[in-house]
């Protein structure tokens, strides 16, 4: 590269009117190790800018997955509803499906004895009642 | 992301503490990551994430979080200066990095938009929203600031 090219780059370079190929061209004759003695003083900046472009940017981005976590959980949440409904209806099935019409006869008929005989007790809770509210006044 | 590095160039260009300019890039990905639908729209994805990142330099600059910030660093730098200077006169490189850190925003910004990422001047238009004649006066004062404080360094080394 001759010198005289150079040190036209360097001036152009200050008033800002050099290309970016021009300032290529500066940086790579600084870089060099044969900079001319008088041209030495401008090395540092062309060396500093070179310099300046090698650092990278190393820290990790934590993307936020703690977001999508949630949404996942709300669709299985959703999902684990809807079966559920699913399972629980076959309960609600008629009572004549699944049993014959004997059967629900003889239900109904020990049903009936069982209240019935329920009646019976409560009426013996009656007279206890009574019983309860004579004693009391015998206490007082 | 291929131009993250350069965008963390320009953070810690303006915020000068690496911690910040991380902080900084960390939070303009983000940003860009969470528009990444819209992102399309836009006509030069680099450019605006670099009008980004610088907006979002100097509200931090602006912000007291980073007043605090400068504090601290400051002092840090006086408790240490005179090792500092002893190391950094004989490492001309390091000062030229000192001079840049001293230039105002706008010719920093340029600066390192030019001379370090090698844009067009057309590109750093778009990017700070600058006339490219405005640009070219910003980038060399900036250049000859650099230059002269350098040879003034150098004379008084040698004096």
């Amino acid at each position: 590269m001759e010198l005289t090219k150079i040190e036209q780059l360097l001036e152009k370079y200050f008033e800002a009117t050099t290309t970016v190929a021009e300032e290529k061209t500066l940086k790579a004759y600084f870089s060099s190790n044969d900079v001319a003695g008088h041209l030495k003083a401008y090395e540092p900046i062309f060396v500093q800018l070179t310099k300046a472009k090698n650092e990278t940017f190393t820290k990790r981005v934590p993307l936020k997955s703690k977001n999508n976590l949630y949404k996942w959980m709300s669709v299985a949440a959703a999902i684990t509803l809807l079966f559920g409904v699913y399972f629980l209806q076959p309960t609600n099935e008629t009572l004549e499906t699944e049993y014959t019409q004997e059967e629900i006869a003889s239900a109904k008929e020990a049903l009936k004895l069982l209240a019935f005989n329920f009646d019976k007790g409560s009426q013996q809770i009656t007279h206890l009642q009574e019983f309860e509210k004579n004693t009391n006044k015998f206490l007082k | 992301m291929p131009f993250k590095d350069k965008l963390f160039r320009l953070a810690k260009r303006l915020l000068v503490s690496t911690e910040e300019a991380e902080d900084a890039t960390q939070e303009i990905l983000l940003k860009l990551w969470s528009k990444n639908n819209k992102i399309e729209n836009y006509k030069n994805v680099e450019a605006f994430a670099m009008t980004m990142t610088k907006n979002f330099c100097l509200d931090r600059l602006k912000s007291k979080q980073a007043g605090n910030l400068k504090l601290v660093h400051s002092n840090y730098a006086d408790e240490n200066s005179s090792l500092q200077n002893h190391l950094e006169a004989k490492d001309s490189i390091g000062w030229v990095a000192r001079i840049m850190e001293d230039l105002p925003q706008q010719q920093k910004m340029v600066l390192q938009l030019r001379d370090v990422e090698e844009y067009d001047y057309d590109e750093i238009a778009v990017m700070l929203d600058m006339q490219p004649t405005a640009i070219r006066v910003a980038l060399s004062r900036a250049r000859k600031t650099v230059r002269d404080k350098l040879l003034e360094k150098h004379s008084y080394g040698i004096n």
